[in-house]
């Protein structure tokens, strides 16, 4: 913490603000501006004029108001009373802003980013006389009945506990623990801050080998993403990313989901604010807002906080993977974020790159997607991190810079397909174009969890998707009726696939989430079927004839027909399809006999 | 206050540059006197006691010499009360009708403010608007915000009179309702049609147009859809009545906005738009919506012209990732006379899934919507293959789908000017026409919902056969 100084503005043009004077403002600072203390950050120091990127809208600002520096980098304030919440991008409650403002977003609002006068049942875990080290669990409160808040030593403070409070109800402001670290003393409370643009400590970095169970089949079985990893979802506006981005904050089987909604649109916020109060987690069945939070700046907010949003979310994050949890972030959309990025270096005139983008993008968005990851923390617990950034290419065109930047930094990409969500096909991932580098890491863990040729199953599925998007070239030739009928069933079975898997019903109770247990049975089941039908085809049975049975149709409902609970009733099913196929096969070789005759 | 500035130091486009002022605030409106003629001006960029300002009503006629600038010392703000319901306004809220000033109750400042996420109220309800493809394919929500992309001499302006008519917002209470419709750079006889449209359905008096037509200046262009909004937000908010609000065209709003970017010298990005063009649309967009514990909403139905037809230009595709939704006209479509030429597979509408199905249109909507779009899409790859062997190759299966997808083109999406469809007629209409498909094909709907509605097609093969 360093002096405070202060500045005079000289000019402005949106949220950048020009300031002069005598002061002595550090880079990335935080600093109040003009009468009304609206919140700023330092960006460009020169010698004799000082640039800030504001948070808020700049109208009425005056050349000569004064800039007043807080004398710390941006920060967010990490303490129970952030699970449940909803954000602004630079950790506000828009909760009290509204109580504040009123249905529409004022300015000039410094507020606490936690309320301080909730008391917290505090169970203190440290004696006088214990010594602590950084990161080592000094209290717990059950912040919501679905997470266990574990108040940590801050980072870089170590020492001997000279006084400890007793267990009770405080606020987070009480301190209850008194480190002596040689001649300094630190008094610790619930509430630690954290300067946004650095990422928090941890002990070292582990292998990533557990999936990130999504309940979404074409994810989990096709594209799988690992706990500590990364994917992003690009797509043209209409493809669904908010959609596939819900789906994951809701099924997703991680401890905490952060969710930014950075530049998007004001009503999918609400839409989550009404839906995930009323969802049930399936683990522990308790409504899935006490394991969420939200961070909202919304299209129409200042387009400098937009840009602090992201990195507010991932500081969250790791708090709570210090913790030892397993945290997801959904990024909806770092397109967004990049655009805010090319905003502010348009207003401070810097030479742009690709289509307007700064020369910095890439190395800003490897900082934000290396901050993933498994760790082990500072207290040897496992925590991970898990990115999603949904990107939103201009044109739909993924050649452009924000996809391509973004591309060189994850391993697992879900390309959203335009053609695909014009026939309705969700989620409008393309399973031809998107692909996870973290399917070999994982496939210990699906032999072990889900099914011993669970990846064998997978593999021959995506073969078949891949020979029919091969036989589909030539279908839109010269049409489908001429092709050898394992030809035809190729396209029979891919049908299947797509229609029976890889579609999946967001709306419906079932179809929603889908464990991987019942994700494997499908895939069984339908690549039993098309063995089975093979085998008859190479006997000379046309596709035609069994299709004619149905079967296909019965295959394709089973993601509504077979509860998600109710294994036993693929093998009925399985029987039922070998039933009908055997039937098949007799009347055939019956009339080949008679044939003959 | 009262201090004034004698000549500027420079002028570009739209632009004049001011020295030695005194005490500016950023956003602050002036008032310039050239010869006797007053013209408004906003402050836009300040670096010491030098402003950047833009004059709404152009430089034209300015020299560096002739003018006398004063600060006024408030942003733009437009005067608000009731009665400007029937009023005819220019792009910053002042009268053009000749029918006198208006009083205000208050005066508001046109940029606004974000609406809290947290107290908005998510919108569920559903406006029926009689026609078919947008009740049943696109389902327009009260509080949302569903743009028309269409392309030059298509029938978006028809469109959208239409929708106005025949939109059941009025119907719960009369007297509820109001119109807010502010013209962008559209031409003298474009914004006639819609004045006189809206004089002919008797709801002119419900009416507030803002008008900043294709020969006014570009800065005021920038001003019209946000006094529009303004205006739209006294009246939903304040005085609790339902608003539609139409912003036509976007593109010449865009095209004025990189106007004036490229008279500041910005950093353009793509085709030359600058690189706030999302921020920018979106803080018009965005402020569209219900909030909690307020009787009004606001409903916006913005027009674009796309440039060459081409939805990846910038203009539809930065709108299409801030609206909900869209509804794409497609030139094939009207020139076959096909009216509304509504092209399917891209008109979507994001909040339709609360707003339809059971408790609000019908429990079967959802799943039709869905088997019509599917098979839509199949109707596509079917022609695709017809245009390279031919009709007559094709298998059985396809030519059903090919008399599905005229009958489809000629029945369900064909709808007279002033036919108003009722939703359930409308999804009546669609599974009859559903008839035409072999019932294995329908795999979007539900056993239950297809023993319901499907029905005997053989009955209804004459009308089929009128429709192909």
């Amino acid at each position: 913490m360093g002096e405070t100084s202060q500045g005079t503005i000289y000019g402005i043009n949106g949220p950048v603000v020009k300031v002069r004077g005598d002061h002595a403002f550090k880079m990335m600072e935080m600093v109040l501006v003009g009468h009304e203390k609206l919140i700023g950050e330092v960006i460009r120091v020169q010698e004799n004029e000082t640039i800030v990127q504001v948070y808020e809208n700049t109208t009425g600002l005056r050349p000569g108001e004064p800039v007043v520096s807080t004398g710390s980098p941006l920060t967010v304030k990490l303490g129970p009373g952030i699970i449940g919440n909803i954000f602004d991008g630079i950790e506000r409650p828009l909760t009290s802003i509204a109580r504040k403002t009123g249905p529409f977003i004022g300015r000039g609002m410094i507020m606490d980013n936690l309320d301080t006068e909730k008391l917290w049942d505090v169970k203190v875990l440290v004696r006088r006389g214990d010594t602590v080290r950084p990161g080592m669990v000094i209290a717990e409160v059950q912040e919501t009945p679905s997470v266990v808040h574990r108040v940590m030593v801050p980072p870089h403070i170590s020492g001997v506990v000279e006084e400890a409070a007793r267990d009770g109800s405080y606020p987070i402001t009480r301190t209850i623990a008194r480190i002596r670290e040689g001649k300094t003393v630190h008094n610790l409370t619930l509430v630690q801050e954290w300067p946004v643009r650095t990422p928090r400590p941890y002990k070292s970095r582990l292998p990533l080998h557990e999936p990130l169970i999504t309940g979404q089949r074409v994810i989990d079985s096709l594209f799988p993403i690992a706990k500590g990893g990364t994917a992003a979802i690009p797509g043209g506006f209409g493809t669904g990313k908010t959609m596939t981005q819900h789906q994951l904050a809701k099924w997703s089987n991680a401890d905490i989901i952060v969710y930014v909604g950075c530049g998007e649109r004001g009503n999918e916020i609400t839409e989550v604010l009404e839906d995930f109060p009323k969802l049930i987690d399936p683990r522990n069945n308790r409504p899935l807002m006490e394991r969420t939070v939200l961070i909202a700046n919304t299209s129409n907010m200042p387009v400098a906080a937009r840009e602090a949003s992201i990195y507010t979310g991932i500081t969250l994050a790791e708090y709570y993977r210090d913790m030892g949890y397993h945290v997801a972030i959904m990024a909806d959309s770092t397109s967004r974020w990049a655009e805010a990025l090319r905003e502010i270096s348009g207003r401070l005139e810097e030479m742009p790159a690709e289509e307007g983008f700064p020369a910095y993008l890439p190395s800003r968005l490897s900082e934000f997607y290396e901050r993933a990851g498994m760790v082990e923390t500072l207290n040897e617990q496992q925590g991970s991190i898990s990115i999603i950034g949904a990107v939103s290419p201009q044109g739909g065109d993924f050649s452009e810079p924000v996809t391509q930047n973004t591309k060189r930094f994850i391993r697992c990409f879900w390309a959203l397909d335009k053609s695909l969500a014009y026939t309705r096909h969700y989620p409008a991932i393309n399973w031809i174009d998107s692909y996870s580098e973290y399917a070999a890491d994982l496939k210990d863990w699906y032999a072990e969890n889900a099914a011993p040729d669970f990846m064998t199953l997978r593999d021959r599925l995506s073969r078949i998707l891949q020979e029919e998007s091969k036989l589909l070239e030539i279908v839109k030739l010269i049409g489908s009726d001429i092709l050898p009928d394992e030809q035809k069933l190729i396209l029979e079975s891919a049908r299947a696939i797509r229609q029976g898997f890889l579609q999946q019903n967001a709306y419906h109770e079932q179809d929603t989430y889908v464990p991987i247990v019942k994700q494997y049975h499908m895939m069984r089941t339908v690549l039993h079927l098309h063995d089975q039908a093979s085998r008859l085809i190479a006997k000379g049975i046309p596709v035609s004839v069994i299709r004619r049975t149905g079967v296909f149709e019965e295959v394709i409902k089973i993601k509504y027909t077979i509860a998600n609970d109710d294994m036993g009733a693929f093998d009925k099913l399985i029987a039922r399809i070998d039933a009908i196929l055997s039937e098949i096969e007799a009347s055939y070789r019956g009339a080949e006999r008679r044939g003959l005759a | 206050m009262n201090l004034e500035y004698v000549g500027l130091k420079e002028i570009s486009g739209p632009l004049v540059v001011l020295e030695g002022v005194k005490d500016p605030s950023f956003e602050e409106l002036v008032e310039i006197t050239v010869d006797k003629e007053k013209r408004l001006g906003r402050i836009i960029d300040i670096s010491g006691d030098v402003c950047v300002i833009q004059v709404f009503e152009g430089t034209h006629g300015i020299s560096l010499k002739n003018t006398r600038t004063r600060l006024l010392g408030k942003p733009l703000k437009i005067p608000l009360s009731k009665e400007i319901l029937g009023r005819v306004l220019d792009g910053l809220g002042r009268p053009v009708d000749g029918l006198g000033e208006i009083y205000p109750e208050k005066y508001a400042d046109v940029n606004g403010e974000p609406i809290n996420p947290v107290e908005r109220e998510y919108p569920r309800n559903y406006i029926q608007t009689g026609i078919s493809s947008i009740d049943c394919l696109a389902t327009l929500i009260r509080g949302q915000k569903l743009p028309i992309f269409s392309g030059s001499g298509l029938p978006h302006n028809q469109l959208a009179v239409q929708i106005v008519r025949q939109a059941k917002i009025a119907d719960e209470d009369a007297n509820n309702f109001a119109i807010v419709f502010a013209a962008m750079g559209v031409k003298h006889d474009v914004a006639d049609y819609f004045k006189n449209s809206f004089k002919s359905s008797g709801v002119l008096d419900r009416v507030v147009m803002f008008l900043n037509l294709a020969n006014d200046p570009v800065v005021e262009r920038i001003v019209t859809p946000r006094s529009a909004l303004t205006a739209a937000e006294y009246l939903a908010f304040e005085k609790g009545m339902h608003v539609l609000v139409i912003l036509t065209d976007m593109s010449s709003y865009a095209e004025a906005l990189r106007e004036i970017s490229s008279s500041k010298g910005e950093i353009p990005s793509r085709k030359g738009y600058p690189g706030y063009l999302y921020s920018d649309l979106a803080s018009i967009y965005e402020r569209a919506g219900m909030i909690k514990g307020r009787k009004g909403s606001i409903t916006q139905i913005p027009i674009l012209t796309m440039p060459n037809d081409d939805i990846t230009h910038p203009i539809p595709d930065l709108t299409g990732y801030i609206t909900e939704g869209q509804i794409v006209l497609d030139r094939g479509l009207a020139s076959r006379g096909i009216y509304p030429p509504v092209s399917v597979l891209p008109s979507l509408s994001r909040l339709m899934k609360d707003g339809i199905g059971k408790g609000y249109t019908r429990e079967d909507h959802p799943g039709l919507a869905n088997q019509l779009f599917a098979a839509c899409a199949k109707v596509q790859e079917v022609r695709a293959l017809a245009s390279v062997i031919g009709e007559d190759e094709l298998s059985d299966l396809d030519k059903k789908y090919m008399r599905f997808g005229r009958a489809f083109e000629s029945a369900f999406i064909t709808q007279d000017f002033n036919e108003d469809r009722d939703i359930i007629q409308t999804l009546d209409l669609g599974w009859l026409l559903l008839g035409l498909l072999p019932r294995e094909e329908l795999d979007r709907l539900s056993p239950e919902l297809i023993e319901k509605y499907y029905g005997n097609p053989e009955e209804n093969e004459s009308r089929y056969r009128q429709w192909t």
